[in-house]
């Protein structure tokens, strides 16, 4: 292995591919994106090219700020509700037999297969009053009559995080696999309890691996832009819904781009800051 | 075959003329070289899914038939996306289709931009049968389109949740339907603004001002708490609606008839200030070279027994009047009504269509 830093081009070259999709499918797209972004919308048709702040500036509002942070505050909560159920199933997925652990795997990934509309279709009849699972609490006895949960705020968290589940745990399964078996053991033989050990000695040695799981499950579900339509009241629209509506249905191009472009910077910016924040804390 | 079935003094002397002058000319467009009847083609844009299927398999067969014209059809995205494309197209002199089905909102628009082609009223004999408000013309006069389908969105109701049907849009403010309804979600395509103006305040007339239309908006206000989903797709509105999970809201006329007939607890009702009338245009994209043959087919397609065919076969209700179909009572009821409808005021969908836009928004999230 090169411990150096790479000198010729021929050393460079690994990381030339991996460069060019990036400029390819990210700097060049974000770039057009930016473009359109400052375009001049003409009422009643398409937009022209220009060099115009207002489509930032109808963004600047009380209304589309209240859109903004409510996207973010949910994205963050699926996240952390993700990874919070996530992270002690993979633990206990890792120390199973290895057969049952390429099946649990094998049905997580089979999960990744079902599209977002599935999803929340699926989610929609099980939350609902005339075949959701309240008519089985009303079977048992536990309730009076079956009741309606979806549209709700939990309907949609529960989508979300169902969404969100697989990728946290494909994501922690590398890691926690690999994790030694031996840290835990010393920390009972020193007495401590199987929970004790869970947070005083897994959970911190994972803290880098929790950082970048808690950071993509919170960038995935702030694009989720279908589920808000199918298992959220209007009130929990996302930003990405309304971003749809603009590029979709009102072929405003131009205030859509505009507040993709926000949303990018806001999210980049915001991992960023947990980034710096871990770096920080380790130093 | 059904064409000239039931037509009596419907297609006259004179439309049939007509339409020999038109397939004259038609043919003349192929010159120098003498083209025998199966290569003059037309490309047809439709919607795509349902529309194009019915289409394909019902209507332009029929056409071919009758006219030795082939149809190509071209599955369009609904929305705006596809006069996008037709304009920039256009500009590259381009034609995606020669006639397309277009909203009467993109029609607007591609006016604005001068996208249609001007059709001579000369050689669309039977385009005078069409009704007035589906006629399309630009501000000089010149025809730009010609009504091509037209349905209606009405007030829809679970029967075994409602036995009684509902009479009036009013029963959607009605608080005892608190978290029953299934509304659409954009202001341009639920033309709620339209209802509240009929029910409420006499008429579209009070949208002229922007006065009136905050009335309406504010009206509209206090429907929310009713409103358990604003639906885009309309698959899960119609679920909901069949199984009473949501058992009132406004839908597709023909599409809940449907429903019923095949044992849904459902019904469609024209309430009585009238249903929801919105449409489909033919027009021509001016950089298409097949204007004459998009003539004669526009001309077939509003012949009476065509728009009738299209009634029972697509589910649309006549875009001329219903005296001059062979449409039985039963047949005419599962497309329409004889009550006026609320026809929308689709230039203001596109005058002042992102003020609307954000309104309606920031009153259904806030």
């Amino acid at each position: 292995m090169i411990r150096r830093a790479p000198r010729s081009l021929g050393e460079h070259a690994p990381i030339l591919f991996p460069a060019l999709m990036l400029v390819v499918f990210f700097v060049i797209p974000f770039g057009l994106m930016i473009a359109v972004s400052v375009a001049r919308r003409i009422p009643g048709g398409f937009y022209e090219p220009d060099l115009v702040l207002a489509n930032y500036e109808r963004f600047l509002s009380a209304f589309f700020g209240g859109v903004l942070s409510f996207s973010l505050e949910l994205a963050a909560l699926v996240a952390v509700v993700a990874v919070g159920i996530g992270f002690p199933f993979t633990y206990r997925l890792a120390r199973l037999p290895r057969a049952a652990q390429v099946r649990w795997l094998v049905f997580l990934l089979s999960i990744l297969s079902l599209s977002e509309v599935i999803i929340g279709f699926a989610w929609s009849t099980l939350l609902s009053r005339t075949a959701g699972i309240t008519n089985l609490l009303v079977a048992v006895g536990l309730m009076a009559e079956p009741q309606s949960l979806s549209p709700s705020f939990g309907a949609l968290l529960a989508g979300m995080v169902y969404q969100a589940f697989p990728y946290t745990v494909l994501v922690l399964y590398p890691a926690l696999a690999r994790l030694d078996p031996a840290l835990v053991e010393a920390s009972r033989t020193l007495g401590a309890s199987p929970v004790k050990a869970f947070f005083t000695v897994v959970v911190p040695s994972q803290r880098n691996t929790i950082v970048a799981t808690l950071i993509m499950a919170f960038v995935f579900a702030l694009g989720c832009y279908l589920l808000p339509q199918l298992l959220g009241r209007p009130q929990h629209w996302t930003l990405s819904v309304l971003i749809t509506d603009q590029a979709i249905y009102q072929s405003n191009m131009p205030f859509a781009a505009a507040m993709a472009v926000f949303l990018v910077l806001v999210s980049l910016a915001l991992v960023g800051l947990s980034l710096l924040f871990g770096r920080k804390e380790e130093a | 075959m059904k064409i000239g079935a039931g037509v009596g003094s419907g297609l006259g002397r004179r439309a049939v003329l007509a339409g020999a002058g038109g397939l004259a000319a038609a043919a003349a467009v192929g010159f120098p070289s003498i083209v025998r009847a199966q290569s003059k083609s037309l490309k047809v844009g439709v919607y795509g899914g349902y529309f194009k299927d019915s289409f394909d398999k019902h209507i332009f067969p029929e056409f071919t038939k009758a006219t030795g014209i082939a149809v190509e059809a071209v599955a369009e995205p609904t929305g705006e996306a596809w006069l996008i494309q037709l304009e920039q197209a256009a500009r590259a002199k381009q034609a995606p289709a020669d006639v397309s089905m277009m909203s009467q909102v993109a029609m607007l628009k591609g006016m604005a931009a001068e996208l249609w082609a001007p059709l001579d009223p000369a050689r669309l004999p039977n385009a005078t049968k069409v009704k007035p408000a589906l006629i399309n013309k630009y501000p000089d006069g010149r025809l730009s389109g010609v009504g091509a389908v037209s349905w209606y969105i009405t007030l829809v109701t679970n029967t075994k949740s409602y036995p009684q049907a509902p009479e009036s849009w009013a029963t959607l403010w009605d608080p005892a339907n608190k978290d029953k309804l299934g509304l659409l979600a954009l202001v341009s395509n639920s033309f709620l603004l339209d209802v509240t103006a009929a029910t409420f305040f006499g008429g579209s007339k009070h949208l002229d001002s922007e006065q009136g239309q905050l009335d309406c908006f504010k009206k509209l206000a206090e429907l929310k708490k009713n409103v358990k989903l604003w639906y885009r797709d309309e698959a899960q509105f119609e679920a909901a609606l069949k199984s009473g999970e949501i058992p009132m809201g406004q839908y597709y006329h023909d599409v809940t008839g449907l429903a019923a007939a095949d044992g849904h607890p459902v019904r469609s009702t024209f309430p009585k200030e009238g249903g929801i009338l919105d449409s489909g245009s033919w027009a021509v994209s001016k950089a298409s070279k097949a204007g004459d043959l998009a003539h004669v087919f526009i001309d077939y397609m509003c012949q009476p027994q065509i728009q009738a065919l299209l009634s029972r076969k697509v589910g649309t209700s006549p875009t001329i009047d219903r005296s001059a179909t062979d449409l039985t009572d039963k047949e005419f009821a599962a497309v329409s009504s004889d009550l006026t409808p609320i026809v929308p005021r689709y230039d203001l969908y596109v005058s002042k269509a992102d003020w609307l836009n954000q309104k309606w928004t920031e009153m259904i999230v806030g």
